[in-house]
């Protein structure tokens, strides 16, 4: 077998080179290391391609399969678009964070076995929050710091997982596992956080609005994908995963529509998106699994897109909140368009990407007579035309006169705009491109005409509700309390609460310590060791002169307790 | 794109907003007309009906704008809330 290099390797590479280089031989290699990586993707065979022995456990760096090259296809696919659209606008250090972070991504996709699955992730969590960081705000500082804190805690209980596995099992292999007992449980949870599952999706909504125009590109790809295709890999058909997905749908939905920031709009909409790719994996069945690794594909692209349209949006204003923006539109024809096209994507409209994936998880559901799911991934798919596929544009695009006038988007953002809208409308137009690549085979038939039909009733009539309920919906200078709130207020507050008790406390003991002991010591002083003075007839006990006998008795006393203690 | 000087653009004068509505009512009544000749085959019967997925989609948009703006008045606060806590200093 031919030793291979592991893509990762490559975007690795790059990261480091990205720093060691300047002008035009920096952006050769951001644009080239991601294109270098997808073909050595594109040579890795199916199977375990390298094997290594390590502490009695055998390492597989390197397995290939159609699921893994997919999602490490997407990745490298993003990674050059995300270059190609920051290369003239981000720092260096951001580059090279978000090139190692894609190294990440890949080398996950890529791993057979659990420990090296692990470093990779841990890769990946270490240069999100630079790249969080590189922001270079105090609101991005502060929030790289929640997001480092989420991540290692995540990563902690999925270390603890994995060893419980490794022990239990024997094997440290990436195989189907079901969550049934603790073990178990605790890789779930620690994968499910990544996927900023419930009650901690916050996470997601702090930290990547805080990152810069071009960082949250790079964010809106990699940490939750990896977690979608985790979950194919380990879990498939894991039932708790089917109402967790509903649940994230809901909740992506219900705040997308409070918020106010369109970045963080995206955002909540990531969680929501991520949400069917979820439930997917819960119901499980090829024809699940299928949707859930196309919808990722089809995702990672249009929800880069959004980030983009709003990245250059930002930019060029330097605002993102709705009630800063509006009629866009006049100045940012390029921009808006592709806007558009990425929200309609989203949206899942008939000729996008979006409805040739989506609708492959509701079929699923549908497949498997899981009434309730199906309907409420339609009313989802109604909801995020409403949130995402509408609200976006409609609020930064058009609306009222913001009376801003920006130049439209730089060239090389303009450029990764366009690559990334063709891609939305090749995957929805000829589908097959896509579903030749599927994990399973597909027989799937995205457009036939009753159905295309019912989701434009669907999505039509959602348009008309939100231009109908827009009075309902006016943007207020507003944020919306999650459960992060737990952590940034209530814990803070019980731990000043805590400390002012403790220190209160510690004040009165020290007091009471204090005096007593003064206390102790002036009456022992009084009694026992006061010399001969004043009024007083004898000395204190102490302060007496005694004689050699009671001496004498007093050593013997003395010693024969130690004689007795000792033999004790 | 072509702004004159005067006048804003085409998009946002009153004639053609109300015009685009004329065309948007007019799509929607299309879609749902259209179910007379195409058939749309549900997987549970009752998304197969007459305008179900119209009706669906509204009611659904409905609820949720109602339930966002139900836990609005709970969830909502001031832009500057976490703002001066320790973490964001």
């Amino acid at each position: 077998m031919i030793e291979f290099l592991p893509p990762a390797y490559i975007m690795i590479a790059a990261a480091i080179l990205i720093g060691l280089t300047r002008g035009w031989l920096r952006t050769a290699i951001v644009l080239v290391a991601p294109l270098l990586t997808l073909v050595d993707i594109w040579f890795i065979p199916d199977g375990v391609v390298t094997t290594i022995s390590f502490i009695g456990y055998e390492i597989e760096p390197l397995e290939g399969s159609p699921v893994r090259r997919l999602f490490a296809t997407i990745f490298a696919l993003m990674a050059f678009g995300g270059g190609l659209y920051a290369f003239r606008q981000a720092h260096w250090y951001e580059l090279a964070a978000a090139y190692a972070y894609a190294a990440g991504a890949v080398g996950v996709s890529f791993a057979g076995d659990l420990i090296t699955f692990f470093l990779y992730w841990e890769f990946m969590a270490l240069f999100s929050t630079i790249v969080v960081w590189c922001g270079g705000t105090p609101g991005s500082r502060a929030a790289g710091i929640r997001y480092a804190i989420m991540h290692l805690l995540g990563g902690i209980i999925l270390m603890v997982g994995i060893e419980g596995v490794a022990i239990t099992t024997g094997s440290v292999d990436v195989r189907p596992m079901l969550a049934n007992d603790f073990v178990t449980w605790l890789v779930l949870i620690g994968l499910l956080l990544n996927a900023a599952a419930p009650p901690v999706s916050a996470w997601l909504t702090d930290a990547y609005p805080e990152a810069s125009p071009t960082g949250s590109v790079f964010l809106s790809a990699f940490t939750t994908k990896t977690a979608v295709l985790a979950l194919i890999l380990l879990f498939p058909g894991e039932p708790v995963l089917v109402w967790v997905g509903l649940y994230m749908v809901m909740y992506g939905i219900i705040y997308a529509l409070l918020e106010n920031d369109a970045r963080r709009i995206l955002a909540y909409s990531i969680v929501n998106q991520v949400g069917f790719m979820v439930c997917a994996i819960g119901i499980g069945t090829q024809m699940a699994l299928n949707g859930a690794a196309a919808h990722a594909f089809a995702h990672i692209i249009y929800k880069a897109l959004l980030f983009m349209s709003a990245g250059a949006v930002v930019y060029r204003t330097g605002k993102s909140k709705c009630t800063d923006l509006g009629g866009l539109f006049r100045t940012m024809p390029i921009t808006t368009i592709c806007g558009i096209i990425g929200a309609l994507a989203i949206s899942g409209f008939p000729l996008t990407s979006g409805f040739t994936t989506k609708t492959m998880i509701s079929q699923a559901a549908a497949d498997e007579s899981l009434v309730v799911v199906y309907f409420l991934l339609a009313a989802a798919s109604a909801g995020v035309f409403l949130h995402a596929g509408i609200k976006f544009p409609w609020f930064v695009f058009f609306q009222k006169d913001s009376g801003l006038r920006p130049k439209d988007a730089p060239w090389n953002m303009s450029a990764a705009m366009v690559m990334f809208s063709l891609l939305c409308l090749l995957i929805g137009i000829f589908p097959q491109l896509l579903y030749t690549y599927l994990p399973y085979p597909v027989e799937y038939q995205a457009y036939k005409i009753g159905k295309v039909l019912f989701y434009l009733q669907l999505l039509l009539f959602s348009g008309l509700a939100f231009f109908l309920l827009l009075p309902l919906m006016r943007r207020t200078l507003t944020i919306s309390l999650d459960t992060d709130w737990i952590w940034r207020v209530a814990l803070n507050r019980l731990a000043d609460a805590g400390y002012g008790a403790l220190s209160a406390l510690g004040g009165t003991l020290d007091r009471n310590v204090r005096q007593g002991l003064a206390a102790t010591y002036s009456l022992a002083q009084r009694h026992f060791g006061s010399p001969l003075q004043g009024d007083r007839e004898t000395p204190g006990v102490f302060a007496q002169t005694w004689s050699i006998g009671v001496t004498a008795l007093w050593i013997v006393v003395l010693l024969s307790g130690y004689l007795l203690t000792y033999f004790l | 794109m072509n702004d004159q000087p005067n006048s804003d653009h085409w998009l946002v004068r009153p004639e053609s907003i109300k015009r685009l509505w004329q065309v948007f009512i007019a799509v929607l009544a299309l879609t749902v007309l259209a179910q007379a000749a195409i058939k749309v085959k549900g997987y549970f019967g009752v998304d197969g009906w007459f305008g179900f997925g119209a009706a669906f989609g509204f009611l659904s948009c409905l609820i949720m704008v109602l339930v966002a703006k139900g836990l609005g008045y709970i969830l909502k606060r001031d832009e500057e809330y976490y703002r001066g806590r320790v973490a964001d200093d």
